[in-house]
């Protein structure tokens, strides 16, 4: 009798189990329970979690509120394409535009501040990717997602883009400035 | 009603083969091994291209390659494979007629209709680089979506005529008692296939009919949870299949009975259970899914697949040590395993396939598959890293593996190149693993996946510098392809070329050498093992496994805990 061939005892299910199958089953069990607790656990004691906090947009809907945005707190202009770099207050809503194939605007936050970061696409699917804080969050178009960053480290910060969009997906980049913080603490 | 003449005996193994099941499990398995000829060259461009000095191909080419290798691989080698597989377990190892045979040569001819016409509109027309994924409202080509339908509706039929050919082996009473534990197996991943393609219609005809323009609007939200039931639950058929294969290779090579019937089949059972809400995998940091609902589906009702696998993965590699203990290798912890044959392709495949699926595959699924922990690792090279480990190591190699010993069995072929193919699964499947560790390393330092130019020489104002490891780990994934190609070449090779030119047995020749192993009777399981533990290689072989994923785990929350506060 092997694996190949029916179970020569027709009551299999009343056979003994081995000693070392219960052995594992147990450890195994244990350590399910564990992994699906430490989620739970990690809204509660960990500073990374994504919110559920979403909507429905329209690509017009949403361009128009990055645009009143960067109209407002631009404070200069970078790169051979002259995007705007948004300096917005601490704790304010920012809208980051992607579209084939740029992140617009620019921002620069302010180290230990927590600021709203809105993410739609105008058009295809986008992946954010920031780097090198790997933080990569899946950004559709229909879709207005939030969520509060709180960067910890000055520096300049990239932003690729990480879900395939046609031709252009691999010069898609954007940029976050990371400074210290205006109040001085 | 069974008809003698319509049945072949094995003489090497007593199998009872029905003749036009033989010819579809043949016709299947050559279009399997076709398809993976196709996306293996595809990959083997795809991976030179990552490799930074080598760069081979421009970013068209290299958007159209990546496409083409993972429909071919993933969908189309694996899933024409797998319908020889259920064939192969429901008629030959039930000593059945097979129900409908002639309706498995139109699906037949429908999924390899289905194939050419996807390939024609991605190789071709070259209007379908969408990737496998093809995510609206990114556009492919009208037969983009016509082929994979047709497909689809093709393995459809195969999974019915699997489920037909079992009512008929009950009805006419071909086998006693209960099914194998080989075509129980088969049994949970034909039932995650009928799941996997009626998600994947759900989501495609609407789509073909946005792309014919009947349709305004398909949601991209709503298209991600739904084409992943299809396309990740396709991967679950695989792991049902593959874990299958395992045992019926413990059963060929060792003549390996179960431990226990009722924990491995418990185990399958769960896979049918929860296999299928792992689409969640795929969307956890997507806009406005809650969290309860990502926990509970993420973690397929707590981790209850993830417990059934690591469950196998101490019963099949404890069946064979058990046989082997029965055999007399009892000494010590591991004489069972060095004993073993490891010249044998059909074991070593197996054997490293079982190895890498947990250890590569496996542990790594787990950790990217957490909530929090898919935030530093979603859309990065970390996910083909993975699935590398899965469906490559995992399951393609424990089919190759399979197919060594189905050569000279199913198509009556002596195998060329014999000391070849004692060294393939050596060399395949350490390219693979380099493949796996090096893309999951790349991915840990924040490579994007399905990007033609990480070193953004294009880029108008400037790219992002990755670290000089990332750029190593590229080259180094760029030669383990190398490596993985020529284990790839040397598998097709010797398959094709045994088929072609192999030495011709004749229908009651025996191949001289035992292609099935005589199982130790039950009395040599007495006393096996070492004090009351029959199996105690396996036992710390699990437990050393169990402390690198402990490890593996909380050093991926560690590294969590270092980027920017989310909330």
């Amino acid at each position: 009798m092997t694996s190949l061939s029916p179970p020569t005892k027709k009551i299999w299910w009343r056979e003994h189990i081995e000693k070392s199958e219960l052995i594992w089953i147990t450890v195994v069990v244990v350590w399910g329970i564990f992994l699906t607790l430490m989620m739970p656990l990690w809204h509660v004691y960990g500073e990374q979690n994504l919110s559920s906090e979403a909507y429905r947009t329209t690509p017009e809907m949403y361009l128009a509120k990055a645009t009143a945005v960067v109209e407002k707190y631009t404070i200069r202009t970078e790169g051979q394409l002259a995007k705007p770099v948004v300096k917005p207050p601490v704790g304010a809503d920012i809208y980051l535009v992607a579209r084939l194939w740029d992140w617009w605007p620019a921002f620069e936050l302010e180290v230990g501040q927590s600021y709203r970061l809105h993410l739609s696409s105008m058009d295809w699917q986008h992946g954010f990717s920031l780097q090198p804080a790997n933080i990569n969050v899946q950004v559709l178009p229909g879709y207005e997602m939030v969520m509060t960053v709180k960067p910890n480290k000055v520096g300049e910060y990239a932003i690729v883009c990480n879900e395939y969009c046609g031709i252009g997906h691999h010069n898609m980049l954007g940029k976050i400035h990371v400074v210290e913080r205006g109040d001085g603490q | 009603m069974n008809n003698d003449a319509a049945f072949r005996i094995c003489p090497d193994t007593g199998l009872k083969f029905h003749r036009p099941a033989e010819g579809l499990i043949k016709a299947n398995a050559v279009a399997a091994v076709v398809f993976l000829l196709v996306g293996g060259i595809l990959g083997l461009g795809v991976g030179l291209t990552r490799w930074p000095e080598v760069h081979l191909l421009d970013a068209n080419m290299f958007y159209l390659f990546l496409t083409g290798h993972g429909i071919n691989l993933l969908i189309f080698w694996i899933i024409f494979f797998e319908m020889a597989v259920l064939h192969f377990c429901s008629s030959t190892l039930l000593s059945c007629r097979i129900a409908t045979p002639r309706l498995g040569w139109v699906a037949w001819a429908m999924m390899v209709t289905g194939a050419l016409l996807n390939n024609y509109a991605v190789l071709w027309e070259g209007n379908s680089s969408v990737m496998m994924t093809s995510y609206v409202p990114m556009p492919a080509g009208t037969l983009f979506y016509v082929g994979l339908i047709l497909f689809a509706v093709g393995a459809l039929i195969n999974c019915f005529m699997f489920l037909g050919t079992l009512v008929i082996a009950r009805a006419e009473r071909t086998y006693e008692g209960s099914i194998p534990l080989v075509t129980f197996g088969a049994l949970t991943a034909c039932i995650i296939a009928i799941f996997t393609i009626a998600s994947g219609a759900v989501i495609l005809i609407p789509t073909l009919l946005w792309n014919l323009g009947f349709v305004s609007n398909i949601d991209a939200g709503v298209y991600r949870l739904i084409w992943w039931a299809f396309g990740h639950s396709s991967q679950q058929i695989n792991v049902s299949a593959h874990v299958a294969v395992w045992y019926a290779i413990a059963a060929i090579v060792f003549g390996a009975r179960p431990l226990s019937e009722k924990v491995s089949r418990f185990a399958f059972l769960l896979y049918i259970a929860v296999l299928q809400i792992a689409s969640a995998h795929h969307l956890l940091v997507d806009p406005g899914l809650s969290s309860e609902w990502k926990i509970f589906n993420t973690s397929y009702a707590m981790y209850l697949a993830v417990m059934a696998s690591m469950v196998h993965g101490l019963t099949v590699p404890g069946s064979i040590e058990a046989a082997q203990r029965a055999r007399g290798y009892n000494s010590g912890l591991f004489e069972w395993l060095r004993k073993a044959p490891w010249g044998n392709p059909t074991f070593s495949g197996m054997f490293m396939s079982l190895v890498g699926f947990g250890v590569l595959g496996g542990i790594t699924g787990v950790v990217m598959g957490t909530e929090q922990i898919n935030i530093i690792v979603h859309n990065t090279l970390y996910v083909p890293g993975h699935f590398h480990g899965t469906v490559v190591v995992g399951t393609t190699l424990a089919f190759m593996a399979l197919s060594f010993w189905l050569v000279p069995i199913l198509f009556r072929r002596e195998l060329i190149l014999p000391r070849l193919a004692s060294w393939q699964p050596y060399i395949f499947g350490l390219g693979m693993t380099g493949v796996a560790l090096f893309l999951m390393g790349a991915g840990t330092l924040g490579v994007p996946r399905r990007h033609w130019d990480i070193l953004f020489s294009s880029a108008v104002d400037g790219g992002y510098e990755f670290s000089a490891a990332a750029l190593t780990m590229l080259s180094l994934n760029g030669m383990s392809v190398v490596l993985a190609s020529i284990g790839g070449a040397a598998y097709i090779v010797i398959i094709v070329g045994s088929l072609l030119f192999g030495r011709r047995l004749d229908e009651n020749e025996k191949v001289g050498r035992p292609m099935i192993a005589t199982p130790p009777p039950d009395s040599a399981y007495e006393g096996i093992g070492v004090g009351t533990i029959t199996i105690p290689g396996t036992l710390v072989m699990v437990f050393v496994f169990f402390a690198a994923f402990v490890l593996y785990y909380f050093i991926n929350w560690k590294y969590l805990a270092q980027t920017w506060g989310l909330s």
